[in-house]
């Protein structure tokens, strides 16, 4: 049986919780403590609702990841999805056959890079280069590990499949983007 | 023959579910002969294994800490006393 506490406390017991929560996923700090502000009090009106079944703070993180939902769904419709950068990259990456024309380099021992602080730096930014929407998709297929079906319908995209083709390009995209940022390679 | 393009497609989703047995096979042949897509699928591993630590808040080599200044959470245990 959960506890319920203070609101007023909420902050202090969860703040820090929260708010890493949504940095990691939103990448920018006024935008993360404005989400953990707006959860609280979304929280505040709606605690009639909370049984007290689950812990009070998976809750909290249950109201805020609907909201980094919506916030990154808003976001991903309010950018019209044209990926320049992705064609560019195909006809750059690959011949009329589909053959690779670019050399994809060695990452030799490439987990070392995990305790790297610039790598992480490395791989933010590379997220922060990629188009709303795909964005939105690294969010929920590689953080929250939302199925293909639901983020199909999140997103708003025609099918799953679709799902599939978005989520490879996103991915092509990073390894690129960590290829030349991270591992030094100068293709193309 | 799968394309290298194709195969960057199926590396891709081979990530989120088991492939049809017949696609990881033409897979795997093609891995045998494609130095550069043996590459780009460990690569895309090595990607996975990046954001599970970031899901996990395990990134920058220890737990995050990033926090709520203090201010902060002032301002927000003001807001929430105020629409109590």
């Amino acid at each position: 049986m959960g506890t319920r506490t203070d609101p007023a406390t909420w902050p202090d017991r969860y703040g820090d919780a929260l708010y890493r929560h949504a940095l990691v996923r939103l990448r920018d700090p006024m935008a993360a403590e404005e989400m953990v502000q707006e959860t609280f009090l979304a929280a505040l009106q709606g605690r009639e609702r909370f049984a007290g079944d689950a812990a009070e703070k998976t809750w909290l993180i249950g109201i805020l990841k609907h909201k980094i939902v919506d916030h990154l769904r808003k976001a991903a419709r309010e950018q019209p999805y044209e990926d320049r950068e992705f064609q560019a990259l195909l006809e750059t990456s690959f011949d009329e056959r589909g053959h690779w024309k670019i050399d994809i380099g060695n990452w030799s021992d490439p987990d070392r890079a995990l305790e790297r602080d610039r790598f992480w730096e490395a791989l933010d930014e590379c997220v922060a280069r990629l188009p709303r929407r795909l964005a939105a998709l690294f969010v929920m297929r590689e953080l929250d590990g939302l199925a293909s079906a639901e983020i199909c319908e999140l997103l708003e995209l025609s099918t799953t499949n679709n799902v599939w083709v978005q989520l490879s390009r996103m991915r092509l995209r990073l390894r690129q983007c960590l290829d030349v940022r991270w591992f030094g390679h100068h293709t193309g | 023959m799968l394309s290298c393009k194709k195969i960057t497609e199926l590396a891709s989703r081979s990530l989120d579910q088991p492939l049809p047995l017949g696609r990881r096979i033409v897979m795997r042949l093609h891995l045998l002969m494609c130095q550069a897509c043996r590459r780009y699928t460990g690569q895309l591993r090595f990607l996975r294994r990046a954001t599970t630590r970031l899901s996990h808040g395990m990134d920058y080599g220890h737990d995050r800490e990033e926090r709520l200044s203090a201010e902060a959470k002032e301002r927000m245990r003001d807001e929430i006393e105020r629409q109590s």
